[in-house]
């Protein structure tokens, strides 16, 4: 996807191009709704529950673009995650959800110190830092709260007692009367008023949080000389050097935001999903987090799509009682193949729309031989997705250059 | 001589360095650090605890020498986790499945785990070589689909079967596809068959590494792929072999707790085995022998570790400083290096003169 996106980014002005995206998933959706005749594909409970679920995941995946722009590989994010959460946990149930909130904080620039120390003080493999991290960061968090939680009323050796919830959002007068618009099943017009109640239901304070962190995050990073030398740090650190940029400043700064951005998506799981801190919540998000930034080109925005893509699927997956959703996942996956197959006939790449093609008939027709499909499918679709985006569309993808190579000051190499 | 005590530095004093660290957490906590350390000791020198150990060992082992593999050259093959898993579930249905004549299931059973291994990692090989994929990136990827592919599989309606109650997986493994083990002195429990495998595995490892022409090419690309290239290797190729080949190692990972004691694979297999593998290959620095030393204090960490809930200390104390040996142990590493390097330069400049 990004790489057919990347194909007219210079076509097209960002307005035109932003509405026409808008409305080629809106109908998309609404397509696949009718064809596969599920319902819950757009409903109120699906587009809550994946902006739900998109939250930890995108705030993790920012958390690596911060990173990997200053040229530092973080596959620590997991680890720095846990911390997050089991920050949260702590002073959350204490002190409330704001003190929790810093709580992830405090202990996700802790162990993004560690890494950071790691990294580019001693300059060791970035790779086994980030292992090294997430062994570190489960076990910080597995003992200290066996030792803070297991008496506590409500508490125990892996979960703290509740946090209190922080406040939510709910669009009152509307989101009935849009409901009942989406359940009579309009082309296109029941996607939008899925999608405007499902935002405005129960939207957390956290979730907005995160979108002014997209913002600002891709603002800093592209509209500012600060940015610009971050970034520089991530493309071409000798050079960056030689202009009197302080590169170890630079690269402390992009792995320290990372650990704050990954320990807000463990806060989130913690304090705005579950309301309690539990053991093995993450669930393996920072590595999602960082297949979602590679989906997006290490750019936010991309990022932002990728995180919901993961998100929605996920959500998808856990109300699927029957499977008829995961077969409606298929199709999608079809439909979207076969548009990406079109755009490789355009930029005259014939191997790649033929491999894209077959794909894509393949899926169709597996779609429609089957009445439902186990929910194995889905789990395993964003990855597919990343790996096909990969495999496809690696030429386009443009991670930074220096992206995972120590830096030495005064060692060119 | 003095080239081998650098070497045992860097891990000595990782070591001591978490278990001071382990202490001084210990000590906040208001347990006695000696003490603990001391019935840990105790604890994992019974038979019993003394059997887990090698048995843990052995499987550390082969998923550290899966790493160390790729390693050798460079390569981070993080999907030792999918790799072993598949393989494991793989080899679990056919075990559960098929009856073999005579003793002709185990080296069956071995060979096609290995052979899904190799496939597996074979997928990030045909990506890295082909597409330029990084391998750090689809690994990760691919352990994902690992377990969303193995959950379709042992999914009651496809290949699964209920073997206990509310526990769903693959037929229980017969009698004839089980590897026997042995018992050590006074024991209960038996050590894994698979224990001499790993040994061999150690053997030929160091064999083909320092012996062979593929080692060699091996060794040549991970120091530099642009010199190696220069003497004829050809990288490309070698990186699709020594994928298959950690791959293929990474699917025994799983047999010894399959073969050896469990003899059913259930969505609940343990699943991290390969992150292990990365830490003992750096412990052991991707040799053969330090690789059995690095294993076989990793599976005492965790064995001595169980006695700790008794002594109201979490048990979790262990996890923190086997991330803490990791880290100090890269750091010292690389600290090391660089004296090294510094030495070498004083040493050329003064020759100089």
């Amino acid at each position: 996807m990004t790489a057919a996106l990347m194909v007219w980014r210079s076509t097209a002005s960002k307005k035109v191009k932003f509405f026409v995206i808008a409305i080629s998933i809106l109908a998309t959706l609404s397509l696949v709704r009718i064809w596969a005749d599920v319902l819950d594909l757009t409903s109120r409970g699906t587009i809550s529950a994946a902006l739900g679920l998109a939250v930890p995941i995108g705030l993790a995946g920012l958390g690596g673009l911060w990173a990997e722009r200053a040229g530092v590989v973080n596959i620590g994010l997991e680890g720095m995650m846990i911390l997050g959460t089991f920050g949260a946990g702590w002073l959350g149930y204490q002190y409330g959800p704001w003190v929790g909130l810093l709580g992830a904080i405090g202990f996700g620039l802790a162990g993004a110190a560690i890494f950071a120390l790691a990294t580019i003080t001693f300059g060791v493999d970035q790779i086994i830092a980030g292992t090294a991290m997430n062994i570190l960061g489960l076990g910080f968090a597995q003992f200290f709260a066996k030792i803070t939680f297991a008496n506590l009323p409500g508490g125990g050796p892996t979960q703290s007692p509740s946090i209190e919830p922080l406040p939510t959002f709910t669009l009152d007068s509307l989101s009935d009367p849009l409901v009942d618009i989406h359940r009579d099943g309009y082309f296109m017009i029941s996607e939008i008023a899925g999608f405007i109640s499902g935002v405005f239901f129960r939207l957390s304070i956290l979730t907005v949080l995160a979108a002014g962190l997209f913002i600002a995050t891709s603002y800093i990073l592209w509209r500012t000389p600060f940015g610009l030398r971050l970034r520089s740090v991530g493309e071409n650190p000798h050079a960056a050097d030689s202009l009197g940029v302080n590169v170890y400043l630079y690269k402390y700064i992009g792995v320290l935001t990372s650990g704050v951005l990954a320990a807000l998506g463990g806060a989130f799981l913690a304090i705005a999903a579950s309301g309690v801190y539990r053991e093995g919540q993450t669930g393996g998000r920072g590595f999602i987090g960082l297949a979602t930034m590679i989906f997006g080109n290490w750019r936010p925005g991309g990022t932002a799509m990728g995180a919901a893509v993961f998100g929605y699927i996920d959500a998808l997956q856990l109300r699927d009682a029957n499977g008829t959703a995961m077969r409606a996942v298929v199709l999608l996956g079809a439909l979207v193949l076969f548009a990406l197959a079109i755009f490789a006939l355009r930029a005259k790449r014939y191997q790649t729309m033929f491999a894209l093609g077959v794909i894509s008939a393949a899926l169709i027709s597996w779609f429609l031989v089957t009445t439902q499909l186990p929910r194995e499918v889905a789990l395993v679709a964003p990855y597919l997705a990343t790996l096909l985006v990969l495999a496809f569309a690696s030429q386009r993808l443009r991670p930074p250059a220096a992206d995972g190579i120590p830096y030495r000051k005064g060692e060119s190499k | 001589m003095i080239k081998r005590l650098d070497t045992l530095l860097a891990p000595l004093f990782a070591v001591m360095f978490s278990v001071i660290f382990a202490s001084l957490i210990l000590l906040a906590f208001g347990a006695n650090p000696i003490s603990t350390f001391l019935r840990m000791f105790d604890y994992a020198t019974t038979p019993r605890s003394m059997t887990l150990i090698l048995n843990s060992a052995t499987t550390y082992y082969f998923s550290a020498v899966a790493v160390a593999i790729g390693f050798k050259m460079n390569l981070f093959n993080i999907g030792v986790n999918g790799q072993y898993r598949l393989a494991t579930a793989v080899a679990a249905l056919v075990a559960g499945y098929v009856t073999f004549p005579g003793y002709l299931g185990i080296p069956i059973i071995i060979f096609i785990s290995m052979l899904v291994g190799a496939a597996w990692a074979g997928i990030a090989a045909w990506l890295k070589v082909v597409r330029g994929v990084s391998e750090v990136i689809s690994t990760i990827m691919l352990n994902f689909i690992a377990i969303g592919l193995i959950a379709y599989l042992m999914a009651p309606t496809v290949l699964g079967v209920q073997t206990a109650e509310n526990v769903i997986g693959t037929p229980i493994i017969s009698e004839g596809n089980r590897i026997p083990g042995f018992t050590l002195p006074s024991a209960p429990i038996p050590v894994y068959g698979m224990f001499f495998l790993a040994v061999a595995l150690g053997v030929s490892y160091w064999y083909i590494l320092n012996r062979t022409r593929f080692g060699f090419d091996l060794r040549a690309v991970g120091m530099s792929p642009t010199a190696a290239v220069a003497s004829g290797v050809n990288v490309k190729r070698m990186t699709v072999y020594a994928m298959l080949l950690s791959g293929a190692v990474a699917g025994l990972v799983g047999l010894p707790l399959l073969l050896g004691a469990q003899y059913t694979f259930t969505v609940n297999f343990p699943g991290n085995y390969g992150f292990t593998g990365i830490a003992i290959a750096l412990l052991g620095r991707n040799h053969p022998v330090g690789i059995a030393f690095g294993a076989l204090l990793w599976a005492f960490l965790d064995v001595s570790a169980q006695i700790l809930d008794l002594t109201g200390v979490p048990r979790e104390i262990i996890v923190i400083m086997q991330g803490v040996i990791v880290l100090s142990v890269v750091i010292a590493y690389e600290v090391t290096r660089r004296i090294k390097i510094k030495r070498q330069q004083a040493a050329v400049g003064s020759a100089g003169h």
